[in-house]
């Protein structure tokens, strides 16, 4: 690692975060969340360096990785699909909105397209239940989907 | 350093303040069934065999540190029922197969089964597919037959320094596992030093050459010391 790692703006930049919680009690989990914004997921080299960088051991680091939910140790798409599988959206037709997403994408959920446009996963209740059936792309909510909809709200997000 | 007053199966016994009640029962001869613990190595409460009941609370006693006037029961009725539970759970999470074992008549799960008179396990068995990881020089690590005490991520950690084992993953997905989830032959930090074989208390992870299966031929052998001869 390091010389031609720290080349990488990427890692540059993890370097100063990890710099900036010398400090700090327990920052692992801080670093990792950091990591995670700068690289998209935590691949093993990402994870090598933060245990190198921080004198934790890497079977402490991946330990921590693959505890969290919130870690993703492969690649996410541009956009991320979370489908509603709460009680109401359940009630309101969750499974087709799920089923539909798949014949347009060719993904089913935890699952990412091959051009990384868009990964797909679900959620239990957005708290839109009086919208149900609904999904959040990125930061947006769609709610009361049919399959005229999804596809209308997929080709908003299409490039 | 300050003696606390303690009754322990109704006898009043004093112990140093930070006894844990494990080490209190110990003292007195008082037997308390435990899987995770291991003198020498810290303690994680990880298999709750050690349970004891404090005032009607479920506790292990190898983390629980006693407390001035603190009743403790090390065992009941209710007691025996939850240790047995708990173990059936250990052998249904697993494929725990004694009679292939490496560690047949030589395990600690085994002998605990044993005392506790557990002849049949009332759980469904949940027969996971799980792997075995021979690619070390000198061990196998086989998840069939791994409890979870963590005695191998303890010892590694704090004796040997070395840090290669770790727990990934949470519940019934958890898995001991060597640096980042490697195989184990290309763990670099290992010492190959076997502390891990020696406190495992199963047949998790063993020495290679235990099973007949795993008898290695080396017929280079031959070769090698047919050509030294001719050479003398």
């Amino acid at each position: 690692m390091n010389d031609v790692q720290l080349k990488n703006p990427m890692y540059a930049e993890l370097d100063r975060v990890i710099d900036s919680y010398r400090d700090a009690k327990g920052p692992l989990i801080q670093v990792l969340h950091r990591a995670q914004e700068i690289f998209g997921y935590l691949p093993p080299e990402v994870q090598q360096f933060v245990s190198q960088r921080m004198g934790i051991p890497p079977s402490k680091v991946y330990g921590v990785v693959t505890f969290y939910n919130f870690f993703r140790t492969v690649p996410q798409g541009k956009h991320v699909i979370n489908v509603c599988l709460g009680t109401a959206c359940h009630v309101k037709g969750a499974d087709r909105v799920v089923e539909i997403l798949r014949e347009e994408l060719g993904i089913g959920i935890g699952q990412t397209t091959e051009d990384r446009q868009f990964t797909l996963s679900a959620v239990r209740c957005l708290g839109a239940c009086g919208l149900a059936p609904v999904m959040m792309i990125d930061e947006e909510v769609y709610g009361k989907l049919d399959r005229a909809k999804i596809k209308h709200v997929l080709q908003q997000y299409a490039s | 350093m300050k003696e606390i007053l303690i009754r322990i199966d109704g006898k009043e016994v004093s112990a140093p303040a930070g006894s844990t009640i494990l080490e209190v029962a110990k003292q007195q001869g008082i037997p308390i069934p435990t899987l995770c613990h291991l003198d020498g190595l810290s303690d994680i409460g990880a298999c709750r065999m050690c349970i004891v009941d404090v005032g009607g609370k479920i506790v292990t006693s190898c983390t629980t540190k006693i407390a001035e006037g603190m009743e403790v029961i090390t065992n009941s009725d209710r007691l025996a029922e939850l240790r047995r539970l708990n173990l059936e759970l250990i052998f249904a999470e697993r494929n725990h197969v004694c009679s292939m074992c490496v560690s047949n008549n030589h395990c600690e799960l085994q002998d605990l089964a044993c005392d506790l008179g557990m002849q049949h396990v009332e759980v469904p068995y949940a027969y996971p597919r799980l792997s075995l990881d021979a690619s070390h020089p000198k061990f196998i690590i086989d998840q069939n037959r791994c409890i979870l005490c963590g005695r191998c991520v303890r010892v590694c950690a704090e004796v040997e320094g070395a840090h290669v084992w770790g727990i990934a993953g949470r519940g019934s997905e958890a898995r001991v596992i060597t640096e980042l989830g490697i195989d184990w032959g290309d763990a670099e930090m290992c010492t190959d030093c076997g502390k891990c074989v020696q406190v495992c208390p199963t047949g998790a992870i063993v020495e290679k050459g235990k099973a007949a299966a795993e008898m290695e031929k080396h017929p280079e052998l031959v070769t090698t010391l047919k050509e030294r001869r001719e050479n003398d």
